[in-house]
């Protein structure tokens, strides 16, 4: 044990952030300003993620860190580390055994239940920021639910692309109130937000923290003559055969060839346990050789 | 007959500066507006404060509200106030770039207000900007071109339809024609007016430019230091203006 | 139809010392339907003014003003864009139009702002034009780009665009050759026959033996101290 405070964060900051969290998840999709701290670590990896994470962890939870899916990042490893080194609680990899999953950029392929808390890192937590510079505008769009402006976009990129071509960060409305940016998942993860689990989102240098209650309706906005869709990549898991997972593209040669695997590494890997072999993948056991 | 406008006693003040102080007039359902006046003698105040966008200190400014009839909309709610400016009112800005964005095609720019009330249906959304931009004659083939590569009469034709697009009842315009070459200035003025015409909407049109309320306002309002010091018939204040600083107005328009 | 009853207008130069010009001291005028009343009387004698004022472009100083129903003199500024819609014509010596509008759309005007269909207001445009031998080419051009003769008549057509109930008609042959002439006195002569109730100026006292059925001095109606 360090001599740090549990998990990082001094006892009233993380009852603040805690309030913070109470609020957004009173108000589902609304973005509750915070006093966002200063981490020991950039913007931009994760510093309104870790002080969620931080308000949330008990001694007694399991924590799981992923980032675009896979637990071995340099920055998933980073941020379990520090929670290891300043909390002391237990890590895992495995979606099924941790209590708290803090996240850049994905949802885990297995469901969630309603024992767990999933962290997203948000960069930009103002959907519509990039059509609307003014955040004394944007607040009032907010607040007279005047959203016009965001069908602008994929009005757009129907425009511009033939289709909807946003395909992160796709908004998102919920519980029939708050248009919100679900941060930069791919839309492909959309349809899993209406879940079990309760869902955090923070945003540190923004200084916002939002969140979706266990079973909150979430419907990504479309058009009526271009629906939602949430698309991926074409094909199968090289490895694990997976047919219906999110799918990383991976350069594999200087020739360009390439493979396409799982983005969630611990559910392809499950998998693999299980016994499912891709078109390019070794049974396990085997590869371990 | 109802007017769609009702102005009593508006006053605005900065401070001590009187912006416009004790305005009353009202605008019947077809009529066009003018207000001339020098730089600073708070045209523009009045028109804010007219349009909401300015909270004016005192008075009241009554529009004939499509559900509930003659309604003040200084102490009308905010959201209510708003969705009239989407819906039964359109701003028209000198200066293109404050009433457009820059950054979105201009189908984008014209759908916006549709779907700003609710359209959600891309097709109709794009044929109906379709439409308006060509009835502000720019070619159907600059739809998803940005307004940056527009020309400046381009981009006031362009926020032209982006207002017109929801069927606005009433357009406040400020300098429609301001910063424009002479010839695109015709060409507008002729066509703000059919369309004024055949859409039978009202506008109010802040100017300094007396040849343009001429063209087409019904009525005038002169302004001085804040103060209406004349209003009439925009050819009889033109012609027999009554008040010395219309007279004066009127009497250094240069001739060509 | 028009009824004027001790009309009075001056004008005060507030730019020029406050000068007060009288410049009518006591109008009276009566036209009926059918009528064609000649106004005449020395250049600045007051006769087009007297017809501004009866249009509402000039403001009357007391007195009564009566178009149809209409007291002009005290008349809210939208009655009296109704009157110029629907009840009184007025042909100026000058056009004052949109640069760059078609001559054919700027005849069709007065029509297209009563709402008739566009395609009928059109129509009785090119009536109208084709009458007072306006090339067709030139339809389609502005007509201030037009010599003074035709753009007189383009005045005139326009004008004569919508049967009004009452006409004013400043110099309305003015700067015409014969042919031209003859047809918009015979323009005059049909509106009378409808019934239609005019005042003109005509210079061209032959143009006004024939078509008017009074005429009027307004040196009558000058101000009694400027007189």
């Amino acid at each position: 044990m360090s001599d740090y405070n549990f998990a990082y964060l001094d006892e009233q900051t993380k009852r603040m952030i805690r309030r913070a969290i109470l609020k957004g998840l009173a108000i589902p999709g609304y973005q509750v300003p915070f006093a966002s701290r200063e981490m020991p670590m950039p913007y931009g990896w994760g510093t309104g993620g870790v002080q969620v994470t931080a308000a949330c962890l008990t001694p007694d939870d399991t924590l799981k860190v992923i980032d675009q899916g896979a637990d071995d990042t340099t920055n998933a490893v980073s941020i379990r580390r520090f929670f290891e080194k300043t909390a002391a609680v237990g890590v895992t990899q495995a979606t099924t055994q941790a209590s708290v999953i803090q996240t850049r950029h994905r949802i885990p392929e297995e469901p969630l239940n309603e024992d767990q808390i999933l962290v997203y890192q948000v960069p930009i937590p103002e959907p519509l920021r990039f059509l609307e510079p003014r955040e004394t505008e944007t607040r009032k769009m907010h607040a007279l639910e005047e959203y016009g402006l965001i069908h602008v976009k994929l009005f757009e990129d129907i425009s511009q692309h033939g289709q909807i071509a946003t395909a992160y960060a796709y908004p998102v409305k919920v519980e029939g109130r708050y248009v919100m940016d679900p941060s930069p998942i791919p839309r492909f993860d959309n349809p899993k937000m209406e879940m079990a689990a309760i869902q955090l989102f923070g945003a540190g240098r923004e200084q916002r923290i939002y969140a979706i209650p266990p079973y909150t309706q979430v419907v990504s906005l479309d058009f009526d003559d271009y629906p939602f869709e949430a698309s991926k990549a074409e094909g199968a898991c090289a490895l694990c055969a997976a047919d219906h997972t999110y799918l990383d593209e991976v350069i594999v040669d200087d020739d360009g060839g390439r493979m396409f695997v799982c983005s969630d590494t611990d559910y392809c890997e499950s998998r693999r346990q299980a016994g499912h072999v891709g078109a390019q993948g070794t049974p396990m056991g085997k590869d371990a050789a | 007959m109802t007017p769609l406008l009702d102005v009593q006693n508006l006053s605005k003040y900065y401070g001590q500066r009187i912006g416009c102080k004790d305005v009353s007039f009202d605008l019947y359902p077809g009529e066009v507006m003018g207000i001339v006046g020098e730089s600073g003698s708070g045209k523009s105040t009045l028109l804010n404060c007219l349009a909401g966008h300015l909270e004016p200190d005192s008075g009241a400014v009554l529009f004939d509200t499509k559900t509930d009839g003659l309604k003040d909309t200084v102490t009308m709610s905010e959201p209510e106030r708003r969705m009239l400016g989407r819906t039964d009112w359109a701003f028209v800005h000198q200066h293109a770039r404050d009433g457009l964005r820059m950054g979105v095609s201009a189908g984008g720019n014209v759908g916006e207000r549709l779907m700003a009330v609710g359209a959600r249906h891309y097709g109709d959304i794009r044929a109906q900007a379709a439409d308006w931009l060509g009835r502000v004659e720019i070619r159907a083939d600059r739809i998803d071109d940005r307004p940056t590569a527009f020309s400046g009469g381009m981009q006031q034709r362009l926020q032209i339809a982006r207002n017109l697009v929801t069927g606005p009842r009433l357009v406040f315009m400020d300098e429609p024609t301001g910063g424009l070459d002479v010839s695109v200035q015709a060409r507008l003025l002729d066509m703000i007016r059919e369309l004024v015409r055949d859409l039978g909407l009202s506008a109010i049109i802040v100017t300094h430019d007396l040849a343009v309320v001429r063209l087409l306002a019904d009525r005038l309002i002169v302004m001085k230091d804040g103060h209406v010091v004349e209003t009439g018939l925009t050819d009889q204040v033109l012609d027999d203006p009554q008040h010395s600083y219309s007279q004066l107005l009127v009497s250094s328009v240069l001739q060509v | 139809m028009i009824t004027v009853k001790n009309a009075t207008k001056s004008f005060v130069l507030h730019n020029q010392g406050g000068a007060v010009i009288p410049v009518m001291g006591n109008g009276n005028l009566t036209v009926n339907p059918g009528e064609c009343v000649g106004l005449t009387g020395a250049s600045g004698a007051g006769k087009s003014t007297l017809m501004r004022m009866i249009y509402g472009n000039y403001l009357t100083q007391s007195g009564e003003i009566r178009v149809g129903d209409l007291d002009v003199a005290q008349a809210e500024p939208r009655e009296i864009l109704q009157m110029r819609k629907h009840t009184l014509g007025y042909v100026s010596q000058f056009l004052r139009v949109v640069p760059r509008v078609p001559t054919l759309n700027v005849v069709a005007e007065p029509l297209l702002q009563r709402g008739t269909p566009r395609d009928a207001a059109l129509e009785r445009a090119s009536e109208l034009l084709s009458l007072l031998r306006i090339p067709e080419r030139l339809w389609d051009l502005s007509p201030l780009t037009f010599s003074g003769g035709e753009q007189q008549r383009v005045n005139i057509a326009r004008g004569f665009a919508y049967d009004y109930p009452a006409l004013l008609l400043d110099e309305p042959t003015a700067s015409l050759d014969g042919r031209n002439r003859e047809t918009v006195l015979g323009l005059i002569e049909t509106a009378k026959a409808r019934g239609t109730a005019i005042v003109g100026i005509f210079h061209d006292k032959a143009a006004r033996k024939q078509v008017c059925t009074r005429e009027i001095d307004v040196i009558e109606f000058a101000p009694k101290a400027a007189a």
